[in-house]
């Protein structure tokens, strides 16, 4: 391994960054070879092969649906013009805003038997009782399917536009002059273009499919982590639960080995700046407003129907809702949602472009190590985030004890602190992510030519690459804002004491199946979560000059 | 930047959290895995008595984990939970330690508390099972064991059998008639469940109020909720709720209780407001708001729980039922009851 004197503090800052994340990755495979006793043997025996069944029919499920509503609907707000394209374009983020436990809440209302729909439908056709009629149960697989779809789509719908946009016009003018249609274009060289981000976008859904626990639980689909969750809970087996963590992690790990090994022999680089953007086609008459109508659905279905709903059950329960706490805790949220995106953007930034500069295996090995906190179960990895923060407050307590007489009790532990790394550690992987596959399409000859010019690699980053990646990099900060506003089973275990946040004040209503009762918290979580959705998509979706 | 902005003027009230966590001397600060809304106002009663603050940190999973590994620095004095389950794991840790208090033991009857002091009960609650007042008579149902009686087949909703509220039920079972019965029995109940057990122990009131079954297991305070929750009211009126087992041992009860931590670093501040909440006044509003029974035998349940009847309750041992609680939950995989 040869590290030139430059890339020594490179390299060194991206494994301190590395080792840090991975304390509680760590820590959760310290628990899994530590299990109070087998618990596979249980397992094998009676529910594991349907859990199996069921986490591979979800992530399939949720991975394929995602692929087609977040690629198809950015190649059409890319590619064509028609009516509302400017605000379908940034109103596709949306249902992102959402959490899913929560639009599952709120369409289970809405569908099941006493809902608006199926009471409605009764009175229309004087159906008296279930046995009348059929009607889709949305407390099932499919169900759980469309709800996470629904909400998880626009990871790959932000990075897929992104790459679409930043796709070179000459790809455009050599396909279009070889005969291909537009939407020959599409396939043969923007998704395979595309697809390094696409990855990205894929392998973040299905994380997040697999750790889900609010939504599978209220729609009773047993999953993987239902069985986690028992394996601790029920059966006082915290080791054997940290193993079907790591079990939860490998077939991520696979997932994404597979992926990056199919395209091994693609490299990719935008030779230059990509110039003009790629022309759009205008549509006219019905197929204008048939591409209208598509890009809505999912606005339709993944955020404006929840949200009227959300609104109707806030000022129904608003005195409820409303306390005077209520703009503290949307400080809350929003303080450790901000530092937190501020900070992980950073930590990716760095490991992301150490990679870059050291191809070795060791560097590698750690950044891609430090992105996996995001498979593993939000409650779990608490547990992985206090072991070394507990045990360097008692340490640090002892050695005060010892030498001085004085105790200093917990510095680390139970404090706004540790949920600020927890949200690091979880959401690590979609900064870094986002912003390798921005990385990568750089080419080599860019650093090359600032480095020849006498710059560090510190200025070549910061003149060069962050320019040239603005836009998968806000993407990436944008992501990880709103997912830490969302966040809850972390934030719940580690909070400090009367620390609510948004997501937490939801929680206490909604796990009793009283959501109606926060939906005040929930809309704010929300709204909160659109003003950078906004704010950001408009530099995001800037012109090129 | 208006984000940038926002971010930095919000960093000071995030800063004072980072170090406030331990500042204050007159409080007691609790890990609960009970809902903070339900316990609240009692919370604000002992602190406008005592004007000794109360600070809680709420989830459902992980506090018993973190208080283990805070160790002897950590700030929890009191852990509450709403099951037996729970704060057996906690004594098993070793996370807690004796308290020895003639309020206590005056006030909460032996049945409910550890005979060292190492957990007490608050409230009980039964495990009652509710039953349709249209579709289905009073009379065939009277013990928990009528619940794999073929005669309920297609009609009995339930929450998952892995609930805790659940498994309590399966062990006490598992107390009474060995495993081989329970399991047969868990067995009829699974053939008899009108659909795949979901949901909490409110929404299967609401299914037999749509037609969707006829009696369903709850606990209960959900009927004194739903009764009073004018959107509910309706369920509520579709079923009456009844106490099993009534000719022979009694029905099941389980316990929201509560154990003074190992570390307890404002032991004094923990044990008053312990005891504060065995008292009167405490006691009656955990009957009152929560509908949940007083363990204090000399506080009278509210009205409204006195207007459901009296009933005998099983006297089985609590910790008998939470040492059982594992073997229930294997079981409840074995025959793939919640599948």
């Amino acid at each position: 391994m040869i590290i030139q004197t430059q890339e020594k503090p490179w390299f060194f800052s991206s494994l301190v960054i590395a080792l840090l994340i991975s304390l509680p990755i760590l820590a959760v495979l310290y628990l899994a070879f530590f299990p109070d006793e087998n618990a596979w043997p249980h397992l094998l025996n009676t529910v594991l092969p349907s859990y199996l069944k069921n986490t591979v029919i979800l992530m399939t499920g949720v991975g394929l649906l995602t692929l087609a509503i977040g690629t198809g609907s950015a190649w059409l707000v890319v590619t064509y013009d028609f009516p509302g394209k400017q605000w379908l374009s940034w109103a596709l983020l949306l249902p992102f805003a959402m959490p899913a436990y929560v639009i599952a809440y709120v369409y289970t209302d809405l569908l099941e038997y006493a809902g608006l729909i199926q009471t409605g439908l009764r009175s229309l056709f004087s159906w008296d009782n279930s046995q009348d009629y059929w009607f889709p149960e949305i407390r099932s697989m499919g169900g759980a399917i469309l709800m996470m779809s629904l909400v998880l789509y626009p990871y790959i719908y932000m990075l897929a536009r992104a790459a679409f946009l930043e796709q070179s016009i000459s790809h455009y003018r050599i396909a279009r002059s070889l005969g291909s249609s537009p939407l020959q274009f599409f396939y043969r060289v923007s998704l395979p273009i595309a697809r390094p981000a696409l990855a990205v976008g894929l392998a973040l859904v299905l994380m997040e499919t697999l750790n889900d626990f609010g939504t599978v639980d209220y729609f009773a689909v047993r999953t993987l982590t239902a069985g986690l969750y028992d394996t601790w809970l029920n059966m006082g087996n915290l080791g054997g639960a940290a193993q079907i963590a790591v079990l939860m992690v490998v077939v991520v790990v696979i997932l994404i080995s597979l992926e990056r090994y199919s395209r091994r022999q693609q490299k990719q680089f935008n030779s230059r700046n990509p110039g003009a953007p790629i022309p759009t086609i205008k549509l006219t008459g019905k197929y204008a407003f048939g591409a209208s109508a598509l890009a809505f659905i999912p606005v339709l279905f993944g955020f404006l129907i929840p949200f009227i709903i959300l609104s109707y059950y806030a000022i129904n329960y608003f005195d409820i809702s409303w306390s005077s706490k209520f703009v503290t805790y949307a400080m809350n949220s929003f303080s450790l949602a901000g530092i937190a995106a501020i900070i992980t953007l950073i930590l990716g930034l760095i490991l992301a472009y150490s990679k870059r500069m050291n191809k070795n295996k060791a560097t590698r090995f750690f950044v891609g190590f430090s992105s996996l906190g995001y498979a593993v179960p939000g409650a779990v990895l608490a547990i992985g985030i206090i072991i070394p923060f507990a045990a360097f407050d008692n340490f640090i307590d002892g050695m005060m004890r010892e030498y001085f007489q004085i105790s200093t009790g917990l510095i680390l532990s139970g404090t706004a602190f540790a949920i600020i790394f927890s949200y690091s550690v979880r959401f690590l992987a979609v900064a870094s992510g986002s912003i390798e596959s921005s990385l990568d399409k750089i080419t080599p000859n860019m650093d090359m030519a600032s480095r020849s010019m006498g710059h560090s690699h510190l200025s070549t980053l910061i003149r060069v690459h962050i320019p040239m990646i603005r836009r998968g990099a806000l993407t990436a900060m944008l992501v990880v804002f709103v997912d830490c506003l969302k966040e809850l089973p972390a934030t719940l275990i580690l909070r400090p004491f009367n620390f609510e946040t948004l997501a937490t004040q939801v929680y206490q209503f909604a796990s009793d199946e009283l959501l109606e009762q926060s939906a005040l918290s929930a809309l704010v979580i929300v709204l909160v979560g659109i003003i950078p959705v906004i704010l950001l998509d408009k530099s995001i979706s800037k012109k090129r000059e | 930047m208006p984000l940038y902005k926002s971010v930095r003027l919000s960093i000071l009230p995030l800063i004072l959290t980072l170090f406030t966590s331990s500042a204050f001397s007159n409080e007691v600060n609790v890990y609960s895995y009970r809902q903070p809304f339900l316990i609240q106002p009692i919370f604000d009663a002992f602190t406008r008595e005592s004007g000794i603050d109360v600070n809680v940190v709420f989830a459902k999973k992980g506090l018993s984990e973190r208080l283990a590994r805070e160790g002897k620095n950590s700030p929890a004095d009191l852990v509450f939970t709403v099951d037996i389950g729970r704060l057996i794991e906690v004594v098993n840790k070793d996370l807690v330690q004796d308290v020895d208090s003639a309020i206590l033991t005056k006030n909460i009857p032996s049945q409910y508390r550890d005979p060292k002091g190492k957990w007490f009960g608050l409230t009980t609650r039964t495990r009652s099972i509710y039953v349709s007042k249209e579709r289905a008579n009073l009379a065939d149902i009277q013990n928990y064991e009528d619940l794999s009686n073929p005669e309920w087949k297609g009609r009995i909703c339930t929450r998952s059998g892995k609930h805790p509220y659940n498994l309590a039920l399966i062990a006490s079972m598992i107390a009474h008639h060995g495993e081989e019965q329970t399991t047969e029995w868990l067995k009829g109940v699974k053939a008899n469940l009108a659909r795949k057990p979901q949901g909490n122990d409110r929404a299967q009131v609401k299914a037999i109020k749509e037609g969707v079954c006829d009696i369903s297991l709850g606990n209960n305070y959900y009927y004194g909720k739903m009764i009073n929750n004018p959107d509910q009211t309706a369920w509520a009126n579709a079923v009456h709720i009844t106490f099993p087992n009534q000719k022979n041992r009694g029905t099941h009860v389980n316990i929201s209780g509560m154990a003074l931590t190992n570390s307890a670093p404002n032991k004094k501040n923990a044990i008053k407001l312990m005891e504060f909440l065995s008292e009167k006044l405490a006691q009656k509003m955990y009957s009152e708001q929560n509908y949940e029974y007083p363990v204090n035998p000399s506080v009278e349940p509210s009205g409204l729980l006195q207007s459901w009847g009296d009933f005998k309750s099983d006297h089985l041992p609590l910790s008998d039922i939470a040492a059982l609680r594992k073997q229930a939950a294997v079981l409840v995989d074995q025959i793939g009851f919640d599948e």
